[in-house]
């Protein structure tokens, strides 16, 4: 199990958060969630609305937001269910975080197909950058997280930075996309190699060539 | 000396032509082209899909029934045969759900990934079919948090779907009401195992449910639930176009069809890539991924269907069919069919100790053979990766696997066990080799 800790409640904590209630847009979109599941199954809301109210948080702190307990605990009263069941899905799933995140979130995976791909000199490079796992680097914008299989194998090794997936990087292609965020800037997302578009076979098409240039349509050769 | 493979094996394992692009039914897999609606029926998805659902229930089901789909998540149970188990006269107060495992976590997989964002709408389709064959009141696609982007062109290619009319009151004309629900996951691999999957969407820990009850009778709020793969659900419309016998010339017997590879690791040209079932792995590689980096002589090893599989050395991999009882028979399995080719350079050890690793992450914490378990056997296998420890301990660590294995609730015990198990199996002269040098070196320090 994945060794993870609340940050403690403390009286600065509920100064700070202890108000938290959705924005204009976050409550609709809440309404919209909830209404999802059948009725009285609101709780089924839990895991959407602990990542909107984490999303909700990061906008206000300029990071990728977090969960403090006050905001469990709104969550736990719009749902109506007690605090400890959404403490316990929080804790559970690896996407809350419970601690506070930089304002970009360094997902590098170390998963066994990225690894065999490189994904140990990501790792480097990330923390020759001066990012240390678990921690937010000095300047508020890095958090440096090595995570299990992100389902990107056949473009490994890939990065999940925020919402977004950079994949078949180097060194090098990690250090234009890191420098490029770090100027504000949005790299494109996807794979990183040249001539590259998804996750097909790099060169000549071995299959569906047809569909590179044109949205064909196959039925009539059925 | 790699040997070529002979001729013989054309006529064991059927047809061994590539798969021609007319009979691939991911035709946008690699997302060339646009994945909206009005692009996605240009390719035929949508098409009339009222007449299909005018066959009725029952024609459906016998229909995936005769084309011999397998269930494409791992397990490979018959698709049809799970559609039957549900009611067929659902209770008002009982209805029935299509729950999608969209949880793709599988090291190795990357599958359903490329469908939902390159394809949503042969998923959704397909939820629709199998829904209506099931009799089923609405479908939950739970996918993966770490799908973000994926996730929202899932919930916008829903929402297309919606404004068409093709799913909600009335899907596509039918008379039939159905809805289809998007979830986001958030993090935790074990919500891949269907009961887990169902206490997720309930709003609770991902915490697998002990069999019976079977979700056919009381699975998502207590309701009969079904839960399929993305790819099982998205290859339904084209199997019901196109016709069961179709379907079924692809692949050797209880193997049949079409199947997503993903073809990781030490290959020259790494991809996802839809082929017949059976194709036998040196085709696979050759055709599609350049061959093996360093060449064949430089394979090591596969594991040939995501990481809960165990391992199969390089001679008894390379002439191989690609299906469910070729790989059986190689002490292995399909799996997802997420091919992870390790040449020799691979440090073996470390390869199935990161596995451990990700093995004692995931553990939900629940049984304790494997939540004390998994941490046990990956702090082990990384003293033998140094080998940092004494022979005695390797068939230690092989016995523990065994009493993992099989005694928790959910199969995570039994998948942390088999890669560990695969490795001893194949490469415990290595093991060995770590263990006699570290203690030569060590001897010699201390003289």
């Amino acid at each position: 199990m994945a060794d993870r800790h609340l940050a403690p409640d403390t009286p600065e904590l509920r100064a700070r958060w202890g108000m938290f209630a959705w924005t204009k847009p976050n409550a609709k979109m809440a309404r919209a969630i909830i209404a999802r599941y059948p009725p009285g199954r609101q709780r089924s809301a839990v895991m959407p609305l602990l990542d909107l109210a984490q999303r909700q948080v990061g906008a206000d702190t300029n990071t990728q937001g977090w969960l403090p307990i006050p905001v469990m605990e709104f969550v736990a009263r719009e749902l109506d269910m007690p605090a400890i069941r959404v403490v316990e899905v929080a804790s559970f799933y690896t996407m809350y975080n419970l601690v506070p995140v930089g304002r970009f979130h360094v997902q590098v995976c170390g998963t066994t197909p990225c690894m065999l791909r490189g994904s140990d000199d990501i790792m480097a490079a990330c923390k020759a950058r001066g990012m240390a796992k678990g921690g937010v680097s000095a300047d508020g914008l890095w958090t440096l997280t090595e995570v299990e299989c992100m389902g990107n194998c056949a473009s490994a090794p890939m990065v999940q930075i925020n919402d977004d997936n950079y994949e078949d990087l180097t060194p090098e292609r990690l250090d234009a996309v890191l420098d490029a965020l770090a100027k504000g800037k949005t790299p494109k997302p996807g794979t990183q190699q040249p001539g590259r578009h998804t996750i097909e076979p790099i060169g000549a098409p071995t299959n569906l060539a047809a569909m590179v240039s044109a949205n064909y349509d196959y039925r009539g050769e059925w | 000396m790699v040997e070529e493979p002979s001729c013989s094996l054309t006529f064991l394992y059927g047809r061994s032509q590539m798969l021609a692009d007319r009979d691939r039914i991911f035709t946008n897999l690699y997302g060339y082209q646009p994945w909206n609606l009005k692009a996605a029926q240009k390719r035929g998805d949508w098409d009339n899909t009222a007449a299909l659902l005018a066959r009725g229930p029952a024609a459906i089901i016998d229909e995936i029934k005769a084309s011999a789909l397998r269930g494409r998540g791992g397990a490979g149970f018959p698709t049809g045969m799970k559609w039957s188990f549900m009611p067929k006269e659902p209770r008002e107060d009982r209805p029935s759900f299509l729950v999608i495992n969209a949880d793709e976590s599988e090291p190795g997989s990357c599958k359903d990934r490329e469908i939902i964002r390159h394809d949503p709408h042969k998923l959704i389709e397909g939820a629709l079919v199998a829904g209506f064959a099931m009799r089923a009141r609405a479908a939950y696609i739970y996918i993966r948090g770490e799908y973000i982007r994926e996730a929202e062109t899932l919930f916008a290619a829903v929402q297309e779907a919606y404004d068409a009319g093709l799913i909600g009151k009335n899907a596509c004309k039918s008379g039939y009401d159905f809805d289809v629900f998007v979830h986001r996951g958030a993090g935790a691999y074990i919500c891949g195992e269907e009961t887990a999957m169902l206490e997720s969407l309930e709003g609770k820990k991902g915490q697998p449910r002990l069999k019976p009850p079977f979700p056919a009778g009381a699975g998502l709020y207590g309701c009969p639930t079904t839960v399929n793969n993305v790819e099982s659900i998205a290859v339904a419309p084209t199997i019901l176009r196109r016709g069961a016998a179709w379907f079924a010339s692809f692949g050797r017997e209880g193997n049949k069809g079409t199947k997503l590879f993903q073809i990781s690791g030490h290959v020259e040209r790494p991809c996802v890539v839809e082929e017949a079932m059976s194709i036998p792995f040196r085709e696979l590689i050759e055709k599609h991924c350049g061959g093996i980096r360093g060449g064949w002589d430089n394979l090591l090893a596969v594991i040939p269907g995501g990481s809960s599989v165990p391992l199969v050395p390089a001679a008894e991999i390379m002439d191989a069919p690609m299906d469910f009882d070729g790989l059986k028979a190689v002490g292995s399995g399909l799996g997802t069919a997420a091919v992870i080719v390790m040449d020799k350079s691979t440090d073996i050890v470390r390869a199935i100790a990161r596995l451990s690793h990700f093995y004692m992450h995931e553990s939900c914490g629940q049984c304790t053979p494997c939540r004390e378990g998994t941490g046990w056997m990956y702090r082990v296998m990384e003293r033998l990766r140094t080998g940092d420890a004494d022979v005695s301990e390797i068939d230690m660590l092989q016995q523990v696997t065994k009493q993992v294995e099989g005694h928790t609730i959910c199969a995570l015990g039994d998948a942390a066990a088999w890669p560990i198990q695969g490795l001893i199996k194949h490469f415990r002269p290595e093991i060995e080799r770590r263990i006699f040098e570290r203690a030569g070196d060590v001897r010699e320090a201390a003289e």
